[in-house]
């Protein structure tokens, strides 16, 4: 019984490269304790890529940091293990994160991430056979249409800090929809629909490739699941699935559990005491200008939503800054279901969780925004008078500072919070409700302690 | 003249998006006009015609769900608003407007299934209910531009800071043509503060929320929020051929010509502080700022001092001395904050986000909301945009009904309803039907050979 046959399907061409496509399922047998460790060992990787990424971690840095991490938990003692290890611990943990939007998106991610980085380490033979497998059959542009573009090209290049093109450059020509990475940076130049992709940028068309393929994956596994495996394996793989997910993702604080719920008239209080610097912004900016953007109620509201505020002591508290700015009636008409929404009592009645520092980091606040991280979205000048204002001074701030100009964020958060504290915090911060919950949890010792 | 003195009387009664005093509505807008409207002279057929993207037609390729798959939500009287309806045909659509008159018509995508039953399909787990074509949709709003315009601010709008849009539909066109190769484009004034953008190529409504987003941030060049210095940054030592073009092509005449002078960006000391701000480096921003403020009044009288000043500006940013490359940027980062579009990102970024209907009469203003002409969009006034009680006097001063022509004709709504029909509808229309062409003879080919085989 603790012989394991995934699938029978042929084996897939993957065999001949090292970096596999997880086009199908293995087909040979896996013991039991292989199917948990080896999944294990994978989700290490991508939580530390996922680490990496949300403290801004810069390429080369991530290269060297994905590469390290894949050589020190994906080994295996016999040479022809290691690559079914690999693609069994992809496939065990697709099961995994399969069963949620929220969880396949962060696989799909990191799975995405790591694609990318195996990728560009690979030689150009294997690129180019991993094209023709992904199904990208794009020709590199001819020399009569290079030199009508050249000029072009070498504009993107040079705005992108990057040597001009060459008429021996390899260049493919795709619509801009493969690309949208590309796009989105502005890293390509863009004619009549069409991408001019460099070779040098060919692993973004191969990622966002093999993003969507593994995302449609994901879609059937996760039917798959519901309607089968979850039953027929309830003995025996459920229980191993559904452990795995909880163990290593971490809370999501929808649900305020430690402090039951505040109350309206503690919440002025408790801002000044224990939300981190985003919130506390957000908040202050709420009561100083009687109104914020979307962006900003969204962060903010479904903060308050993880720190215990109920959904009507949430309309009470934002009705009474909106409507001193727009009238209480305008409020109940424009604003009010959207904080309904947060809640889950509108629209699609999904019960949205407040965001992490990685989403709010990742933010783009445009004028008239208050959200984002302070820490990110700040200038230096501002930022030191809010940290001055939240009571942090001296070498404190320039710590603080430090980590900001290395674009550690979370870092720099956390640094406030031990100064504010007067206390060391080793598990740094990574959700502004964990900030909250710790730092209430410290404010509650301190307040026995001297009692 | 006397035209002009109801204009302002209007505009002085609308206070932070409010009406002052008892009357609901403005002049210009009543719900028993409203109801003529629909019943007379709103284009209900236009926007069928357009909303079925040819599936209405006798082709064995049309899809006959289709236009019944798209959301319509109206804003009804005391802001009642009612999501997710659908209709299946012209009548149904025109009856349903015209019994409910809803104040606001948005317009959502086209989901999988008919929206009206998607509590049907709600039980399953597959998600059904999903939204599966959307027209790329842009929003721009002039309140987003109150840091930088001083004749104006909220929602009011005058001649002197509507330029705003039409430099921000000159960039947004000639990128969605040129760059991303769309042709099937509308745009629309909101009725009040903004303008509106559908692309409607069939590549364009079939994009994911991933693509949206991306073109969306291709267009972005703001990073800062309030509390950066500095609201753009470009980097790098040349501009991508789209920034260039936009500035070379549009911005930095804009600016010169037009906003400095109409929007006294130098005239004060508080106004050219804003911009001095962005200038990193101390000396330049010192040796400037003696040179405002010591001859504050002896400048020349014939030379409009904005231009003096960003003439003098741009010298000290662009001589020799300042070889760094940070600061000739400089000159580039102030134009593009304050002229570059500033769109708002989350409309375009989704599927699901819902839009208004042109031709709907704006309930604030009583304009209609009229398409533009990209090409000619520096001849747009919104302040001659014609209201609701403007359509009504025309009507009534023109007389009687005459059979075969369509009472629009005699208004002044009549030129916007030809120009959407000429200029958008039918070469949309047009390549709805190639496309349905080409895509079913493929088909049959297909299924030809499959049959020999």
């Amino acid at each position: 019984m603790d012989r394991l046959r995934l699938q029978s399907k042929p084996p897939s061409n993957d065999d001949f490269t090292t970096l596999p496509l997880y086009r199908s399922a293995p087909s040979f047998e896996v013991r039991l304790e292989d199917f948990e460790l080896y999944a294990i060992d994978r989700l290490r990787v991508l939580k530390a890529i996922s680490d990496g990424l949300s403290r801004g971690k810069k390429p080369e840095e991530m290269d060297k940091l994905v590469f390290d991490l894949w050589k020190a938990n994906m080994r295996h003692p016999l040479a022809s293990e290691v690559i079914n290890k690999d693609i069994i611990s992809h496939f065990v943990l697709r099961l995994v994160y399969c069963r949620t939007e929220d969880l396949r998106k962060w696989f799909l991610s990191m799975e995405t991430a790591l694609f990318r980085y195996r990728f560009q380490r690979e030689a150009a033979e294997v690129q180019k056979a991993l094209m023709a497998e992904l199904d990208l059959p794009y020709k590199a542009v001819r020399t009569a249409e290079f030199e009508s573009i050249k000029d072009k090209l070498g504009q993107v290049a040079r705005s992108l800090g990057q040597s001009l093109p060459t008429a021996g450059d390899i260049i493919y020509k795709v619509p801009f929809e493969e690309v949208p990475e590309l796009v989105a940076g502005r890293r390509v130049f863009i004619h009549k629909g069409h991408a001019y992709v460099a070779k040098n940028q060919v692993v973004s068309l191969v990622a966002t490739r093999f993003r969507s393929l593994l995302s449609k994956a994901l879609i059937l596994t996760n039917r798959k699941w519901t309607s089968t495996i979850r039953e027929d394996e309830k003995d025996r793989l459920t229980p191993i699935v559904e452990a795995l997910c909880t163990s290593y993702l971490g809370p999501d604080y929808s649900q305020s559990k430690e402090f039951a719920e505040i109350s309206i008239k503690d919440i002025d209080q408790v801002a000044k005491s224990s939300f981190p610097l985003c919130m506390r912004h957000l908040f202050e900016k709420l009561r100083e200008d009687h109104h914020l953007k979307h962006g900003g109620r969204m962060q903010l509201g479904l903060f308050l939503k993880g720190v215990g505020l109920n959904l009507d002591d949430a309309l009470t508290f934002w009705k009474a800054e909106f409507s001193r700015k727009v009238g209480s009636e305008r409020f109940d008409k424009e604003y009010a279901y959207s904080i309904r929404h947060n809640y889950g009592r509108e629209g699609k009645r999904t019960d949205y969780t407040p965001y992490s520092c990685q989403k709010i980091i990742s933010s783009t606040p445009g004028v008239g925004d208050h959200h984002g991280c302070p820490y990110r979205h700040f200038s230096e000048e501002n930022l030191r008078a809010a940290l001055f204002r939240m009571g942090v001074n001296g070498s404190a701030v320039e710590d603080v500072m430090e980590k900001v100009r290395n674009r550690h964020y979370q870092l720099a958060c956390t640094l406030t919070f031990e100064a504010i504290h007067g206390s060391t915090y080793d598990v740094g911060v990574n959700h502004p409700n964990q900030y909250f919950t710790d730092s209430q949890k410290i404010q509650k010792a301190k307040g026995h302690s001297s009692a | 003249m006397a035209r002009e003195e109801v204009e302002n009387a209007r505009d002085d009664m609308i206070i932070d998006g409010q009406m002052k005093g008892n009357g609901a509505f403005s002049n210009d807008f009543n719900p028993n006009l409203l109801k003529l409207y629909y019943g007379k002279l709103f284009p209900h057929a236009d926007l069928f015609k357009w909303m079925s993207y040819g599936n209405d037609g006798k082709h064995p390729a049309c899809d006959k769900s289709y236009f019944g798959r798209r959301e319509f939500s109206f804003t009804l009287d005391n802001d009642i608003y009612v999501r997710f309806q659908s209709f299946y045909t012209l009548s149904e659509l025109e009856n349903s407007i015209k019994d409910k008159c809803p104040f606001k018509i948005d317009i959502g995508p086209v989901y999988s299934v008919d929206p009206a039953k998607r509590h049907a399909y709600a039980q399953s787990n597959d998600k059904v209910f999903t939204p599966v074509e959307r027209e790329l949709v842009f929003d721009i709003d002039i309140t987003d531009y109150d840091d930088i315009r001083y004749c104006c601010s909220g929602a009011d709008v005058c001649l002197d800071c509507w330029p705003l849009m039409t430099v921000a539909i000159k960039v947004v066109d000639t990128a969605l043509r040129d760059d991303f190769g769309f042709n099937h484009i509308l745009w629309v004034y909101s009725g009040r503060r903004g303008v509106h953008c559908w692309v409607c190529d069939a590549k364009a409504r079939r994009l994911n929320n991933e693509q949206r987003a991306a073109i969306a941030d291709y267009f972005r060049v703001y990073q800062g929020n309030e509390n950066s210095n500095k609201k753009i940054s470009l980097s790098g030592p040349v501009l991508h051929p789209f920034l260039a073009r936009s500035y070379s092509e549009v911005l930095r005449d804009f600016f010169e010509t037009k906003l400095l002078p109409c929007q006294q960006l130098f005239s004060d000391e508080e106004r050219y502080e804003k911009i001095l701000e962005m200038i990193p480096d101390e000396s330049v921003t010192s040796e400037l700022r003696g040179k405002w403020h010591s001859n504050k009044r002896s400048s020349n009288l014939k030379e409009d001092i904005n231009c003096v000043r960003w003439e003098q500006l741009k010298h000290s940013l662009q001589s020799g001395k300042q070889k760094a490359q940070g600061l000739r940027r400089c000159v580039e980062e102030i134009v593009f904050s304050f002229t570059y579009p500033r769109l708002d990102m989350e409309v375009s970024k989704h599927m699901n986000h819902l839009l208004k209907a042109p031709f709907c009469i704006h309930p604030k203003t009583g304009r209609v909301c009229v398409p533009i002409d990209p090409i000619h969009c520096d001849e747009f006034d919104p302040t001659t945009v014609p209201t609701l009680s403007e359509l009504f006097e025309e009507l009534n001063r023109g007389g009687h009904k005459i059979d075969g022509i369509d009472e629009w004709d005699r208004t002044s709504l009549g030129e916007s309803i030809r120009f959407f029909r000429s200029s958008f509808l039918q070469p949309l229309l047009k390549s709805c039907k190639e496309e349905m062409e080409s895509s079913y003879t493929a088909k049959q080919r297909l299924a030809n050979n499959s049959l020999s085989w």
